[in-house]
């Protein structure tokens, strides 16, 4: 690599970088210290890491005890996968329309979709609530699972149609010619050879979808809908608040999110180097 | 071989395709006799490639008739037509092994297992691909691969063959010898092919007739030597033969009574002095043949092609004298006087 003729460019490049790193996971690292110890050690000495006398599980018991906290794990579970699934099929079958066939207004319509990049779909939220009230989806997981579809499918639909684009047309037509049905040669052919870029989108999705506080509170914020991120208020009181339980919720909610995280990242990899590449 | 007094293996009637304001393909009539092996060829962006996915049925023509053994074609899909193509790229399924893409098409069509199985393994022999039946494409090289890609047009015993530049990806040493095999499996099939090429080599080695297109359009049909011995035009003339045909124009080509005169180098006798003079600016020794470059006066460089080894050194002085009834007379508009 050419960098590393400039020892000293090189150093500054890692400096900035490891700086970029501690200011991302410094206040990450502070939740997961500050979960493990007392309420009064927390406002004592926040910085500090728990120690023997500081050690304490009182905010896990609380919310591992409290039943209710399961059940939000399972929502947030149910309305992430949930949507990834829904965004990877339609986004895909959505892509491979636009970058296979010539129909008219192809280019409008991928146009239009990609508007829905640039546009932040909270802006539409009284229409969207509107419309969940006349649909009788107003507090159900449902609700939850077409919105985030809806919103993640503009970013799934334009990086699968780059990727599928790449699609050899010879394969494709070879298919055509061995009597292959078009949902058989999206399926059989066309998927497996865009893993990578699935697995791209699907961390792309998952992120915001299971951060998401917004949409949960507005359209599902009844108990039996309640999300993990949701959940965690409910230990913030108007007078009281159960910092420990706060933090020991919100650490747990990371272990889903980064456990996807790493069963993805490997194809990520691959799916980003090979969108840089091409 | 042209089937003569039977319905044409494959027939175009005025197949014309635009994309847009633009046309590709301006009427083209053919028709291909059966068991015959045609090749189309032309420079890129004749519309040779296009005229081919219109018989796959890959494309749709804008307009005209395409029948395959007599059966009215347009719009039927391409697995319905009785074809098979072998693609420059292999095309094979990245997820299935040699067997399993050699079979796939005749499982989509509701063959059963034990036909199947017979099919590929006499494909397999046919082109010694026994070894490899239950590798994957990834692991087998360039020319295996492609002779898998026409294994598995070989096992759906098509009426029509289509092969679009199937060559074109493989290394020369390699190139002659799938060249050879192709022509082999043509012998041994019986089966009517049409293939794309924009290699002349290929074109006059394989077919049994050449259709030259340019411009979407049909410039000449015939077999290859007709077509050398007699192309129609001047750019026939210049397309086919290798190296290709020396054209004068000017003065030399009016006392032939025409607007342009081409040679080939082959038949370009070389001799102290002769019709006309010139200096070698260049020789290129092949061991077979000597190709000298010869910069005549008032004509430019000619090219002539002399028989073994030649020692004529850069910078002599050689007269050049076209053979007798081999000078091709063209008129102003390229066409050729006389036939």
């Amino acid at each position: 690599m050419r960098a590393s003729a400039f020892p000293l460019r090189r150093g500054l490049v890692h400096a900035v970088l490891l700086a970029y790193a501690a200011l991302c996971l410094g206040p990450v690292l502070l939740v997961v210290v500050n979960s493990f110890k007392s309420r009064a050690a927390i406002f004592g000495a926040p910085l500090s890491l728990p120690g023997a006398a500081t050690f304490d599980l009182g905010g896990y018991r609380t919310v591992l005890g409290q039943g209710a906290f399961l059940g939000y794990f399972a929502n947030s579970l149910a309305v992430t996968v949930g949507s990834i699934a829904a965004v990877l099929l339609f986004g895909a079958m959505a892509a491979f329309a636009l970058s296979e066939y010539r129909f008219r207004l192809n280019g409008a319509l991928g146009l239009f979709i990609a508007l829905g990049i640039m546009v932040p779909i909270r802006l539409g939220t009284v229409a969207i609530l509107d419309e969940m009230v006349a649909a009788h989806l107003v507090g159900t997981l449902l609700a939850l699972g077409l919105i985030y579809t809806a919103q993640g499918l503009p970013v799934a639909v334009f990086i699968l149609s780059e990727f599928m684009a790449g699609v050899s047309k010879d394969l494709k037509d070879a298919g055509r010619i061995d009597g292959l049905s078009e949902y058989a040669i999206f399926f059989r052919l066309v998927l497996p050879l865009v893993r990578p870029a699935l697995a791209t989108v699907a961390v792309f999705t998952m992120i915001p979808i299971w951060n998401d506080l917004w949409f949960p509170l507005i359209v599902a914020p009844g108990d039996a809908t309640r999300t993990v991120t949701l959940g965690a208020q409910s230990f913030i009181g108007q007078f009281v608040t159960n910092w420990g339980a706060v933090l020991a919720a919100l650490t747990l909610a990371m272990v889903p999110v980064l456990a996807l995280y790493l069963a993805f990242s490997r194809q990520l990899i691959r799916g980003i180097t090979a969108g840089a590449v091409k | 071989m042209t089937g003569v007094g039977r319905e044409p293996a494959l027939e175009l009637r005025a197949i014309r395709k635009s994309f847009g304001a633009t046309e590709i393909l301006k009427g083209v009539d053919l028709a291909v006799g059966r068991g015959d092996f045609t090749v189309f060829v032309g420079p890129s962006g004749c519309g040779k490639s296009t005229l081919l996915r219109i018989i796959a049925g890959l494309d749709a023509q804008t307009s005209g008739d395409l029948r395959i053994d007599g059966r009215l074609m347009n719009g039927v899909e391409p697995a319905k037509r009785g074809i098979a193509m072998v693609f420059q790229s292999y095309a094979l399924y990245p997820h299935l092994n040699v067997a399993g893409n050699m079979g796939l098409a005749l499982s989509q069509e509701g063959v059963a297992k034990a036909e199947i199985d017979a099919r590929v393994a006499r494909a397999s022999g046919l082109l010694q691909l026994d070894a490899l039946l239950g590798r994957r494409p990834a692991e087998l090289s360039g020319g295996q691969r492609q002779r898998v890609a026409i294994g598995r047009a070989i096992v759906r015993e098509p009426s029509l063959f289509l092969f679009d530049e199937p060559l074109s990806n493989l290394d020369a040493a390699l190139r002659v010898g799938t060249r050879l095999e192709i022509a082999k499996l043509h012998r041994a099939l019986g089966a009517t092919m049409v293939y794309v090429t924009h290699d002349q080599v290929e074109a006059m080695t394989l077919a049994d007739r050449i259709v030259v297109l340019r411009g979407g359009a049909v410039e000449q049909v015939g077999r290859p030597l007709d077509l050398y011995r007699r192309p129609a035009n001047r750019f026939v003339a210049g397309f086919l033969g290798s190296p290709t045909m020396n054209f004068v124009e000017g003065e030399a080509a009016a006392r032939a009574g025409a607007a342009a005169i081409g040679v080939r180098p082959e038949h370009l006798a070389v001799a102290e002095d002769g019709a006309w003079a010139g200096t070698v600016s260049h020789a290129e020794h092949l061991g077979s043949d000597t190709m000298l470059y010869v910069e005549v006066p008032g004509m430019g460089l000619v090219t002539a092609r002399v028989g073994g080894e030649d020692a004529h050194p850069v910078g002599a002085r050689v007269g050049l004298t076209p053979r007798d009834g081999r000078v091709h007379r063209f008129d102003a508009e390229g066409r050729t006087i006389g036939g």
